[in-house]
């Protein structure tokens, strides 16, 4: 029997979006079934569009800049698009996939997506705005996976 | 070394020379041979950690100009 993995995606930043997508698709393509669950801000993965999925170097001291830059400077407007810009103009220099590209990659080797329905009523998001692959759940959706696992990860 | 099919992963990071690595060998027969072309250091370890966890059977490796090639053998 294949082995199983879950992962529980609570984070809609792009430093924090690759992790999920990166070992599930990995995961998935070493022959295991995998499931993600997307609770909180991690919902914001599941959209159509993810060009709004952003890093900011606020509060985010470890992120490496090209000049050190004070928080006074990091607090002005257009300065998390700049970095967002930047990172993912380096991301693909070194050859990272965008995260489009990760999540088809799951998609395609069948890693199931359940999106938090609390969350989505929650929020007031609108439904249609996400990816149709993903079905809607709680965490007893969850759990009857995530019980029977191998790995279990909170990212 | 003889190869049924080969896979340009060159320039692309982790995890897409595993990833594409499992989708070229899905189109393949079992005792057919992959040849993957990877720039990505860490490929090394993957392709040998890959290997073993698939048992698709890693039949050599070469480093050459900054380039590793694998063999694999479809199971």
């Amino acid at each position: 029997m294949a082995k199983k993995m879950a992962i529980i995606a609570t984070k809609g930043t792009l430093d924090m979006a690759y992790p999920p997508f990166i070992l599930a698709s990995t995961a998935a393509a070493l022959g295991y079934d995998v499931q993600v669950f997307f609770t909180f801000y991690g919902l914001q993965l599941l959209r159509k569009d993810l060009s709004n999925v952003m890093i900011s170097p606020l509060a985010n001291p470890a992120m490496p800049m090209p000049v050190p830059m004070p928080v006074m400077v990091q607090m002005l407007p257009g300065m998390e698009s700049m970095a967002t810009m930047m990172m993912k103009q380096k991301l693909k220099k070194h050859g990272v996939a965008s995260l489009e590209e990760l999540r088809d990659l799951c998609l395609e080797a069948d890693v199931k997506f359940i999106a938090c329905q609390m969350t989505v009523d929650l929020f007031e998001f609108d439904k249609s705005e996400f990816i149709e692959q993903c079905e809607y759940g709680g965490a007893a959706t969850f759990m009857s996976f995530a019980g029977e696992t191998d790995i279990c990860l909170f990212i | 070394m003889n190869f049924d099919k080969e896979l340009n992963a060159r320039n692309l990071s982790c995890p897409l020379p595993i990833v594409k690595t499992k989708k070229a060998l899905n189109d393949m027969t079992s005792g057919q041979v992959l040849k993957v072309f990877s720039t990505d250091s860490g490929s090394v370890k993957d392709m040998a950690a890959f290997a073993e966890q698939t048992g698709n059977p890693l039949l050599a490796q070469e480093e050459a100009n900054g380039e590793f090639i694998f063999y694999m053998k479809k199971k």
